[in-house]
């Protein structure tokens, strides 16, 4: 019964979003305002069909209904709890659930947080999200219904999920990354609004710019979290390895970045005005194509989730329909999006530009990289396969270029800058940087890359601007303590998620040269040194896990002779699947993490291990929840601050008249 | 600025539309044409058990086979292989093409799954896999009496597949 009732609620959402796909657009084009804040009401009733549909899985999942094809097929009765939940989106039908819900919960918080926005501006918007809605419903129903039933045969125990998405990483990952996907819809659907509207000023900018900045929030961390996952449960310790799955993550995080740099630029100065509505466009289209990359099987790729052509040529046609669309509408509209500010060479404005243009090369180059196989297999090219080494040769001169920008943030005004000054400002901090980046490596690592000194030689450049800047802000204020709570959480956000970056660079610089790999046949009782570490391996122990067997190895570890701490890695063997898997051991550090995993079982009583000694790799990810921090302490900025009650909304009007720097 | 520039976009983006719509059309389960009907490529790999021991083309045994290209990082692999084991248990004969795959994590997967093959190919570069335009793992080849691919399935191998794609041409090829 409950599986049917999950069913017709996700028909009956069907119906509520087809009257919010149409019948504001009437009130629009009519300016009847009955007909336009029928949205709101819909995209309420359709957000609570989801939740019951999302309820009617979780449920299924819970109780061990084997007779849902979708749940036989990814869960166990021997399945822990969490497990169970997480499985809802183990697979393909219940991520594209997720997606939905997801996406609904987005249009109810623009319908709740909009009370301050022109009706026709809503209605617009919330319709946008209405058609995209219909589209991943019609998917749903027809191509991936997660409620189908094996009837009258169905299996007494299901197939289990699989033992790599047992973990907690694979929890929240899949929510988080989806809620920053899905998060761009938002802007996407404001630019849809702006179009044709055919209005765009400063304060359509200033709508954008909280809602660009949570789905950019989420999609960070997301990101950050898959990076995390992959490095201590994939057991090779690597923690990006330019996989179509993880770029179609990462294309709409470039575009949605440059997004970001150039809604400022449009708020502020009213400039680049078609650029931001068509990276608006972007970011959620890629979005889109992700979703079809992943799921209709084009790329093959390391993430082999199961797919189908059918729903390939389904996703396909939606995106050609959206993006295709929005672009025609771009085309025809986008044009009478005239900027009338003026302004120089050595100017914010042109390093947002110049923010942009790598920020759209860097996309181009994941884009390109990502989809060649395909060009080569059509053009036939010959097979080619594209790998890190392409990636790396072109993105890290591009990251490069872009921290040199991002130095000069502080200084750069609007409009214009005195050129021979910006020099003088810049100059010492540039020396400085490179003397130090030099140094530095030399002196704690006695060997020199031109990697790590020209990512250090930008990271130390960035960061003396960053200091110099809050230093010059505080010099001639009387209580300095006072004037740094009083700068606006714009400036301590923007700084913050800058300083991310950097603390991102350094981890993913010095963890790429100076980390050290070996792999070793360890006995009872022998030892393996790598970095001035000791690894002994002490014992070997079976235990037997809820729903898998596995061998642990008790290894301690010293350093100098001194006991650092010890580690347990195992190699499990899950009953239902006979999947074997590997659990490494990490012993976390700021400045370094050792990594174990365990091989394969040698004759006696050895093993092949592996061992890694990885320095700052934990900066990596710290940097991605920095950047995410930063971004989040920005939407506190009072400007941004929605009104929930329009009673408030005359006195804070106020506060926005009064905003232009 | 010029009105066109508006349009680049959508041109750019309705190139990708049709590649994109090539790349689905472009039904990977067959082979390519150009492959079929073709000999399977000249090689000369070391097996799976020992670097020293090469296995080249005329190692092939000269009868209808199978080559079926698998790797332990490859979870569809797995749910194929008792399918795999239970064919050469009914004296289908296997050739196994390891693809880009670790030597050690590879023979234990056989060790503890059982070995369906006759000849284990140790292709750890892929080599012999672009040649063949592997898409991906699993894949599995049929070759006839004189080394010539008769047929291809991207995927996994299932009773169905066997039954109802690759059984008929045996057939075929065991009359003609």
């Amino acid at each position: 019964m409950i599986p049917e009732l999950g069913h017709f609620a996700l028909i009956l959402a069907l119906l509520f979003t087809l009257i919010q796909a149409t019948i504001p657009l009437i009130g629009v084009a009519e300016g009847r305002l009955d007909l336009m804040v029928v949205a709101k009401s819909c995209a309420w009733v359709q957000w609570l069909l989801f939740v019951i549909a999302f309820a009617c899985l979780v449920y299924a999942f819970v109780n061990n209904d084997f007779t849902v094809a979708y749940v036989a097929k990814h869960s166990n009765s021997l399945l822990p709890l969490q497990y169970k939940i997480s499985a809802v989106w183990g697979g393909h039908e219940g991520s594209i659930l997720l997606w939905a819900l997801i996406l609904s919960s987005w249009t109810v918080a623009v319908a709740i947080f909009s009370q301050r926005l022109p009706a026709t501006m809503v209605a617009s918007v919330l319709t946008v999200m209405a058609w995209i809605s219909l589209g991943f419903l019609l998917f749903i129903l027809f191509t991936s219904n997660p409620f189908e039933r094996l009837l009258p045969n169905f299996p007494i125990d299901g197939q289990d999920l699989n033992p790599l998405l047992q973990d907690f990483g694979l929890i929240v990952h899949p929510p988080i990354l989806y809620m920053g996907y899905v998060g761009f819809s938002v802007v996407f659907a404001f630019a849809i609004a702006a179009l044709l509207e055919g209005r765009l000023d400063s304060a359509w900018a200033r709508w954008c710019r909280p809602w660009t900045l949570v789905a950019w929030c989420f999609l960070t961390l997301g990101i950050s979290l898959g990076s995390w996952w992959a490095y201590y449960e994939l057991g090779w310790g690597g923690w990006w390895f330019w996989d179509p799955v993880e770029n179609a993550s990462f294309m709409p995080w470039l575009a949605g970045t440059a997004l970001l740099h150039s809604l400022a630029a449009t708020e502020k100065r009213g400039v680049f005005k078609s650029w931001t509505l068509l990276l608006a466009i972007s970011a959620f289209s890629f979005s889109l194509l992700g979703t079809f990359l992943v799921r209709s099987g084009v790329l093959t790729s390391v993430h082999a989730f199961a797919n189908d052509p059918e729903r390939g040529s389904f996703i396909l046609i939606f995106l050609s329909l959206v993006v295709g669309g929005s672009l025609t509408l771009f085309a025809i509209r986008a044009g009478q999006f005239k900027s009338f500010s003026q302004y120089d060479l050595a100017s914010k404005e042109m390093l947002l530009l110049g923010n942009n243009l790598l920020l759209s090369v860097a996309t181009a180059v994941v884009m390109l990289g990502t989809l060649f196989p395909l060009f080569a297999d059509i053009f036939h090219w010959g097979k080619i396969s594209v790998g890190p080494p392409y990636f790396n040769a072109l993105f890290i001169p591009l990251v490069l270029g872009l921290l040199f920008l991002l130095g000069f943030v502080p200084l750069m005004r609007w409009r214009q800058n005195d050129l021979s000054l910006l020099v003088k400002q810049a100059l010492p901090s540039l020396i400085a940087s490179l003397i130090i980046a030099v140094l530095l490596p030399w002196w704690l690592a006695e060997q020199l890359n031109i990697w790590v000194v020209l990512a250090l030689f930008m990271v130390f450049w960035v960061l003396s601007r960053l200091v110099f800047d809050l230093k010059q802000k505080l010099q001639h204020k009387r209580h300095p303590w006072q004037a740094m709570l009083n700068m606006t959480p714009s400036y301590w956000g923007m700084s913050l998620a800058h300083f991310g970056v950097l603390v991102l660079v350094v981890g993913a610089a010095l963890t790429s040269v100076y980390s050290i790999e070996k792999d070793v046949r360890l006995d009872i009782g022998g030892s393996v040194s790598i970095a001035d570490y000791e690894f002994r391996l002490i014992q070997l122990k079976d235990i037997q896990g809820s729903n898998y067997t596995a061998v642990q190895a008790d290894i301690e570890v010293y350093q100098q002779q001194r006991f650092v701490t010890k580690l347990f890695p195992e190699k499990r063997l899950y009953s239902v699947q006979k999947m074997p898997m590997t659990e490494a051991a990490i012993d976390p550090g700021l400045t370094r993490d050792l990594y174990i995993s365990l091989g394969e079982p040698l004759d006696g009583n050895s093993w092949a291990v592996r061992v890694y000694y990885k320095p700052f790799v934990r900066w990596l990810w710290l940097g991605g929840v920095l950047m995410a921090f930063g971004g989040l302490i920005v939407i506190r900025d009072r400007r941004y601050r929605f009104a929930i009650k329009s009673t408030k909304s005359s006195q804070s009007d106020g506060l926005f008249a009064g905003e232009t720097s | 600025m010029k009105q066109w520039v508006y349009l680049l976009p959508l041109v750019l983006f309705i190139a990708l539309a049709i590649v994109l719509w090539q790349g689905l059309s472009n039904d990977s389960r067959l082979l390519p044409a150009a492959m079929l009907n073709q000999p399977f490529p000249e090689f000369a790999l070391p097996s799976l058990a020992s670097s020293s021991q090469i296995i080249t083309t005329k190692d092939l045994p000269k009868q209808i086979i199978l080559v079926n290209v698998w790797a332990t990082w490859c979870s569809s692999c797995l749910q194929e292989h008792p399918f795999l084991v239970e064919l050469a248990k009914q004296g289908v004969v296997i050739i196994g093409l390891n693809y880009k795959d670790k030597r050690a994590d590879a023979l234990a997967w056989l060790k503890q799954l059982g070995n369906p093959y006759q000849l284990e190919i140790f292709d750890a570069k892929g080599s012999l896999g672009l040649d063949l335009g592997v898409y991906g793992a699993p894949e599995t080849y049929l070759l006839d009496q004189h080394g010539v691919i008769q047929y291809r399935h991207v995927g996994v191998l299932t009773p169905d597949v066997w039954r109802q794609r690759l059984i008929p041409i045996i057939e075929v090829l065991k009359n003609g």
